[in-house]
């Protein structure tokens, strides 16, 4: 009855969608047009370029490296933030004391910005006195530029999986106290030990928060941008560290190619969509389960 | 009796294993901001040398360097009228929406349910290039409302989408109740849903909050007068400035640590929640 009145509804919904409108969804679809536009600095449209942007980048080697550099990290961090976030929430919830300090503490890298913590492994990479060479000297062994051009990206990407692990070991332990202690107990009669219980209850039950996990990790590994560009600015060395999301910022807001910046941030958006619709397709939870 | 003995040390063997396993991820999560904590209070040429022990000679010379060389303070002030706009903001214009979308009936609901989860498909790369037109346009870059405005479009929807999860479940009678008794729609809302709604605004505030200090990339592009820098900015000038000045860098990033640390420390449970509460219904 409340509710039938409808004059209300205009007040509560406008303020909040106008917002949306203008610094969200206007912005999204000038983006996309000014992609298709030759673009001098940030002001005006020039001329109807059409695809152009994208067809340069077939050509552009650096953001085929971008690119591959993106995939890689959304494999790593599947198969790592979300593979050591699944053994830990196991093994916490066989345990009974110290789950909450566990928690706790797990989670704490992820209230700290991904700025500080790639300072903090800055002074861990240095190769002047970083506390990774000290180690090396002090057992005898010659420094390592760890920041050159063959580890580079894996100091990048070891930061970035190590400071989100413990968001997906609180999920996955949520899903996992919400299986009933039921299903255990008539599998322990039946004769099952611990490890089947694991790979024969548990995963299987667990099933549709691996999938939201991995999801989350996906979208994630391609939105990164504040950890490694403090570790290695400008994809430093020569642009082979940059990922999707740098390479962006790097052609439009460093080198002003902005029509180009544009173009890269719908492949982004693209890539985005397709691989959470292609993780759903493959491990959509069943629907009879 | 034997056998059951072996079996009973068995299992507390397997637990201390566990608790092996579970410690030394527990210490790569802690050890790395003890460390640099310990360091902040060496000389740099201490760092250098040895990084791992307690300070030899205990010093606050890169403390004193950081605040004097370093407008850390403003800045501070800066990211907490930033972040704290956006949080309020979101928190009054997400539970609106929220209120209105699992109240009322319209024919655009739909629609406009749609336009919020797609919207959770946005990344800021996308939106970034027109907002910054927008914003110099208007002369607004290094202003406080060129980062507040589009990172509070930034959290909206997610936020909306929390407080309808919440929404949904809040059963009708009270609102019915106070219809009868004469409030009005603003009434049953200000006085209402918004006194229940309270737990999951703080879920709303928390992630809010940490989103808005902890994002460098908006507030990098959309500010570059040193003296508005937020945090997050500060921080990245200070690296490239003195990355060589390891004490000094330590101090930096002890600065920026130890006041989430406090603050982690008297609301972890709430944190943990807010931050995971929307990925969780999937």
């Amino acid at each position: 009855m409340l509710y039938k009145k409808k004059a209300p509804l205009a007040a509560f919904l406008l303020p909040g969608f106008i917002m949306l409108f203008i610094f969200l969804y206007i912005p999204f679809v000038d983006n996309i047009r000014n992609s298709l536009y030759n673009m001098k600095g940030f002001v005006e449209l020039q001329k109807f370029i059409g695809l152009s942007n994208y067809q340069e980048m077939l050509q552009d080697a650096k953001l085929h490296t971008a690119l591959i550099n993106s995939l890689k990290m959304m494999a790593l961090t599947v198969v790592f933030q979300v593979g050591i976030a699944l053994i830990l929430a196991v093994l916490v919830n066989n345990i009974k004391k110290g789950q909450q300090l566990f928690r706790t503490v797990y989670f704490f890298p992820i209230v700290i910005s991904a700025t500080a913590i790639g300072l903090l492994f800055n002074l861990f990479y240095n190769y002047n006195g970083g506390a990774l060479n000290q180690i090396l000297e002090a057992a005898g062994k010659e420094p390592v530029n760890w920041l050159g051009a063959s580890t580079a990206l894996i100091m990048i990407v070891i930061p970035t999986i190590w400071s989100y692990v413990g968001f997906y070991f609180v999920i996955i332990l949520t899903g996992l106290c919400d299986i009933s202690e039921d299903i255990y107990e008539a599998a322990a009669i039946d004769g099952c030990n611990k490890s089947q219980a694991v790979f024969r209850i548990t995963l299987p039950l667990l099933r549709g928060v691996i999938c939201t996990c991995i999801t989350l990790a996906v979208t994630g590994a391609l939105k990164v941008f504040d950890l490694p560009w403090v570790i290695a600015p400008q994809g430093a060395p020569g642009g082979i560290t940059h990922f999707m999301g740098t390479y962006m910022y790097q052609m439009a807001f460093v080198n002003l190619n902005v029509d180009y910046g544009a173009a890269i941030a719908v492949v982004i958006v693209a890539l985005g969509v397709a691989v959470s619709l292609i993780i759903n397709k493959i491990l959509k939870p069943d629907e009879n389960l | 009796m034997p056998g059951i003995v072996k079996n009973k040390r068995s299992i507390s063997v397997g637990k201390i294993i566990v608790y092996i396993i579970l410690a030394t991820w527990a210490t790569t999560t802690i050890y790395p901001f003890i460390w640099v904590i310990i360091n902040a209070f060496k000389s740099s040429t201490e760092v250098v040398r040895n990084s791992f022990s307690l300070p030899e000679v205990f010093t606050l010379k890169n403390f004193t360097n950081a605040f004097s060389n370093q407008n850390i303070l403003q800045s501070y002030k800066n990211s907490l009228i930033i972040s704290g706009t956006v949080t309020v903001a979101v928190m009054v214009l997400a539970t609106m929406i929220a209120f209105a979308l699992t109240r009322y009936q319209f024919r655009f609901k739909t629609a406009l349910l749609g336009l919020l989860s797609a919207s959770l498909m946005i990344p800021v790369f996308s939106t970034i290039i027109p907002v910054y037109k927008m914003m110099s346009g208007l002369g607004w870059i290094s202003t406080y409302q060129a980062v507040i405005l589009p990172q509070i479009a930034g959290n909206l929807s997610f936020a909306a989408i929390v407080m309808m999860g919440f929404l949904r479940g809040l059963p009708l009678e009270m609102e019915e109740a106070a219809y009868m008794e004469g409030a009005g729609v603003a009434k049953v809302f200000t006085r209402i849903i918004v006194p229940l709604c309270r737990p999951s605004l703080a879920t709303v505030a928390i992630f809010c909050f940490l989103w808005s200090y902890n994002d460098l990339f908006t507030q990098k592009i959309l500010i570059s007068r040193e003296k508005m820098f937020p945090i997050s900015n500060l921080l990245e000038h200070i690296s490239s400035k003195y990355g060589t000045d390891y004490g000094l860098m330590a101090a930096s990033v002890t600065l920026i640590v130890i006041p989430v640390l406090i603050v982690y420390i008297f609301l972890q449970k709430n944190i943990v929640k807010g931050l995971t509460a929307g990925a969780i219904k999937g």
